[in-house]
């Protein structure tokens, strides 16, 4: 593979560098979201792979969703994640039995699983390179999702206000 | 760059969530899990987008950002509710309808 690399005429030494950086972050953090003692320690960890992803999708040139990803994730749904964190406990610091008792069973699961998608992933896409496009203009993403994309779109917003009723219904004292 | 990269990353967030789902017994860290796993497959779809060329990726990974929105709400209001009736949001005890 490194030889394939070297041999790209655009490789982009800073692209490659900047997307090993943050990999290694999310990763690290991602381990600690599933790993911590800590619930609030836990949601924390999970802010800083929400904002490596969207610093992904700046370097996969999506800028539109990289925003979106901010403002939905790391705006809205962490704020929602700490309030329900708050309410539903009364202590903050660490607590034992946030662990199922069969827990390890999960590590041989997780290990298999990667082990098959990153087999299946490294031999159908093993020298296929990224072409060096500029950002996606916005432009292009609205005119998907008023043209073809417009009934899902719909259907979706009844979907988020669905949900906000629901919400509201269930979290109600009465 | 290489498309693996992205793919790669995304199939090891992926299973780091899927660790979390099966390990954990809170049910706020269950649903934590549940989002890592939603972003990896929106990386994938993202870097696919970039590999074709066309926005339709940007705009599944859009819908699929709402969607996840809408079940985070839905569900916190659920454990929510499920503390309130119980005084305790362990997934391992909520089996009465076993049978």
């Amino acid at each position: 593979m490194t030889a394939l690399l070297l041999a790209i005429d655009d490789f982009n030494v800073a692209q490659n560098v900047a997307f090993g950086i943050i990999a290694f972050m999310m990763i690290v953090a991602a381990l600690k979201v599933v790993t911590t003692n800590n619930v609030v320690h836990a949601a924390l960890w999970l802010v800083l792979v929400l904002a490596g992803i969207a610093a992904q999708y700046i370097l996969a040139a999506a800028e539109f969703v990289a925003i979106s990803q901010v403002l939905v994730y790391i705006g809205a749904v962490m704020v929602l994640f700490l309030f329900g964190i708050m309410l539903t406990r009364a202590q903050i610091g660490k607590e034992s039995g946030l662990n199922n008792k069969g827990w390890a069973l999960g590590i041989p699961v997780a290990l298999l699983l990667l082990g098959l998608m990153g087999y299946v992933i490294i031999d159908a896409y093993e020298d296929t390179v990224l072409p060096d496009r500029g950002p996606a203009p916005t432009e292009a993403l609205s005119d998907q999702f008023l043209s073809i994309y417009l009934l899902p779109f719909i259907a979706l917003s009844f979907v988020l206000l669905a949900a906000a009723i629901g919400a509201i219904v269930l979290a109600r004292k009465d | 760059m290489l498309v693996v990269n992205f793919l790669l990353l995304a199939a090891v967030l992926f299973c780091i969530g899927v660790y979390g789902v099966i390990a954990r017994r809170n049910a706020v860290l269950v649903l934590m899990s549940i989002e890592l796993i939603l972003n990896s497959v929106n990386l994938n779809l993202i870097a696919f987008s970039l590999m074709h060329g066309s926005v339709d990726g940007q705009v599944f990974a859009l819908y699929v950002i709402a969607v996840a929105a809408a079940e985070v709400g839905v569900g916190l209001a659920m454990v929510l509710m499920i503390y309130r009736n119980r005084r305790s949001i362990a997934l391992d005890e909520l089996s009465e309808m076993k049978g």
